[in-house]
């Protein structure tokens, strides 16, 4: 930085004896993943001062959620991070869930376990992938998509019914149990066809001299500044900070499984990019262990003031119909409070603050994104290199737009 | 290339439109304008799975200049629809315009104060895609529809634009 | 956590601070003060500088509109301690007719467009800060959507490509 500063005072000695040309690198690009902008005040291709805009894809997730039922709300959370849509259904009945005063049944936990980590890898993928279609790599994003329509397909399809906004969670449990077959073929999934991408990535890429170079010491920072911007998640870890709330706030029954966390040295690219490989390589192994030690039970709480009744019971007897109407029309009754709830998500930390009036729905919902403070320390990480580093490093902070805007 | 007494247009003339309406179906190129979840379903559209390649059009351009289809993939709200009416406006004649999702067709789930209530209301579109998100098989019935279109010659919506009620 | 162990933050707070603490309470496992906003930057240093505290991670910056209640926003600081494992919740209530309270991003540099975000959607106003600009809606937008008695569909006259 001290650089900028030097070359401010000096004026004289830009490069071509003139004012810092301003570039627009605007909101339909191909590298800013759409509707991000950037405006770059350059000096040949040096980065004096970067301004980062967003809000292009703002869809007012906290008045639709004012105006909707506790359970509507969910397909609203789904559209925000949308590469992994389950993580963020996870998370805001986790926090519903607290507000409530309910402890879900075990099986429901390990279930949510399996798909937060399924997403977790999923999202992973997208992340690398487009990075490297940014930097020039384009191989990896067909490597890597293909382990991905094949978790859509043959796990998340079945599961929940579609693709990518899956609505799968309900306050008090999920919406339905695991088919027959999906734990085997989940496992196979894993085994044959993430694993084998996984490695193939890596083969191409990670002892590779073009990427190396094009990576390595690329928006860097330091443990402390990255504390001090708020970065969560990946990146942060990669800075060299041991922050993962799976491990330091146990939630869903994290500390029945045994896995370790990445923590990089330099906080550059390069850094990123290992800790997501390795973040999905233990990924792998938390899924492996939770088919193996998937209890049977019911999946949803035993409450009538917060699950559905049995579709035969509505049809049968006077007192489910009627419950099943209050739910439907007035929507689950929370208690008054307020409360927070934070969930690793694939981005950083995901925190639902939750405003309750007891009524039907929400009185307020705030969704913590994590790629916030990430977008907000762009300028940090851009200035004094040059635009193609720019390109490198907003592809390897994986800003996604969705939960950006909100 | 003569016209016959009547205005019509002679033989030659119709084999030579044929043959430009070959041409031009079978490399349409798309420009994604691709903002939010649909976004993600476009990319595995043109993955290996569902091989749009396969129908002519895998050349994505991202530049409006070179390319023949506006694919609008994704929310459109009032901050973004005057970037989406530049590029627009950019893109040479012909072009097709598809609305993909619920989103850009008609504003999907979200009826408030920062969403375009669909593309149509300021530019004029020529397929609509229903789903939230569509799956990637739904893109590639809007290519060979407007495939269909070219062929047959059938006038587009910009061709009765703005509909005057 | 032993028990004198237990709610140490609150314990800390109300007694460096004492009647500037409006109310504390943990309902549902969160320790939240309610503080008076003249104070707000110098309770968040305290914050981010006790040695048994150390919360050197702001998480989130919201605002909340009670309306009918006087006073009318809340402003709302979620906080962090990477070392220590805990959290807090900071509120202040700033009235409707003189929204302003003072900006932390002395406090944590992080902060700062989660205060623009407050600002365009509540009109909440944060002295000394850099750039209050609006950060999610076009600048030609008028009115702060999120309060209560904004309609949600409302269509605002919309702007045309910039020159």
């Amino acid at each position: 930085m001290a650089e900028i500063e030097a070359y401010r005072r000096e004026a004289g000695k830009l490069d071509m004896q003139a004012e810092p040309m301003i570039l627009n690198i605007g909101p339909s690009h191909p590298a800013t993943h759409a509707t991000l902008r950037l405006i770059a005040e350059l000096d040949g291709e040096t980065i004096l001062k970067l301004t980062p805009e967003f809000g292009y894809l703002h869809r007012c997730f906290e008045k639709e959620s004012e105006n909707a039922t506790w359970t509507q709300v969910i397909p609203y959370t789904d559209r925000l991070n949308y590469v992994s849509s389950l993580m963020n259904n996870v998370g805001y009945v986790m926090a519903v869930e607290k507000l409530c005063g309910i402890e879900v049944t075990e099986r429901c936990e390990y279930i949510r376990v399996l798909i937060c980590e399924l997403s977790r890898i999923i999202d992973h993928m997208v992340c690398i992938g487009t990075n490297m279609v940014d930097i020039g790599a384009l191989t990896n994003f067909w490597y890597f998509w293909k382990p991905r329509e094949e978790v859509y397909m043959h796990l998340i399809e079945p599961l929940t019914g579609i693709r990518l906004t899956t609505a799968y969670t309900r306050i008090g449990g999920l919406m339905w149990d695991l088919p027959d077959g999906w734990v085997e073929k989940c496992r196979d999934i894993c085994r044959n066809v993430i694993v084998p991408a996984i490695a193939d990535v890596n083969a191409l890429l990670t002892k590779n001299r073009i990427f190396i170079e094009r990576t390595m010491g690329v928006g860097a920072i330091t443990p402390k500044e990255a504390i001090a911007r708020g970065f969560t998640g990946p990146c942060l870890r990669a800075a060299g900070v041991p922050l993962d709330l799976r491990k330091d706030e146990l939630y869903l029954g994290y500390d029945r499984f045994d896995f370790d966390v990445p923590i990089g040295e330099e906080g550059d690219t390069c850094d990123r990019y290992m800790v997501r490989m390795e973040e999905m390589r233990q990924s792998l192994r938390i899924i492996e262990q939770a088919l193996d030690q998937l209890p049977e039970g019911p999946i949803n709480v035993d409450d009538p003031r917060f699950i559905l009744p049995r579709k035969a019971d509505v049809y049968e007897n006077i007192e489910a119909l009627m419950n099943h109407f209050k739910h439907v029309m007035d929507g689950v009754q929370v208690p008054v409070g307020e409360v927070y709830s934070a969930t690793e998500a694939a981005n950083g930390e995901l925190g639902y603050y939750i405003v309750s009036k007891g009524a039907g729905g929400p009185y307020k919902i705030k969704v913590r994104p994590p790629s916030l403070p990430l977008f907000q320390g762009m300028p940090h990480l851009c200035e004094g290199g040059m635009i193609a580093d720019l390109i490198a490093v907003l592809g390897s902070v994986n800003i996604i737009a969705g939960e950006l805007d909100r | 290339m003569t016209r016959e007494k009547d205005g019509a247009p002679g033989f030659l003339t119709t084999r030579f439109e044929a043959l430009l309406a070959w041409g031009r179906k079978y490399s349409i190129w798309p420009f994604t304008f691709a903002t939010a979840c649909c976004g993600i379903e476009v990319m595995g559209a043109f993955g290996t799975h569902y091989d749009i390649a396969r129908f002519g059009a895998e050349v994505i351009r991202f530049s409006p200049r070179q390319a023949d289809m506006l694919l609008v993939a994704g929310t459109v709200n009032y901050k973004m629809a005057p970037v989406l009416q530049r590029i627009y406006d950019q893109m040479l004649e012909p072009k097709w315009v598809v609305a993909m999702g619920a989103c850009a067709s008609s504003g999907g789930f979200y009826n408030n104060y920062s969403v375009v209530q669909g593309i149509d209301k300021f530019m004029p579109v020529d397929i609509y895609i229903p789903g939230c998100p569509p799956i990637p098989e739904q893109i590639i019935d809007a290519i060979v529809l407007i495939q269909k279109m070219i062929e047959t010659g059938e006038p587009r919506a910009r061709d009765r634009w703005p509909i005057k009620i | 956590m032993t028990e004198e162990l237990k709610n140490i933050v609150l314990q800390k707070l109300t007694g460096r601070f004492g009647a500037d603490i409006v109310a504390t309470h943990s309902d549902f496992g969160d320790d939240t003060a309610l503080v008076r906003r003249e104070r707000i930057v110098e309770i968040c240093t305290y914050l981010r500088d006790d040695p048994d505290l150390l919360f050197d991670f702001a998480m989130d910056l919201t605002g909340v509109d009670y309306l009918g209640e006087e006073p009318r926003f809340e402003v709302v600081y979620h906080l962090y301690s990477i070392e220590k494992k805990h959290r807090v919740r900071i509120k202040a209530r700033v009235p409707e007719e003189d929204p302003v309270i003072d900006s932390v991003i002395p406090v944590w540099v992080g902060m700062d467009w989660f205060e623009r975000e407050a600002y365009d959607m509540y009109g909440i106003i944060f002295r000394d800060h850099p750039n209050l600009k609006r950060i999610l809606m076009y600048e030609e937008f008028e009115g702060h959507p999120l309060r209560k008695d904004y309609p949600k569909a409302r269509r605002q006259p919309t702007v045309g490509p910039q020159e």
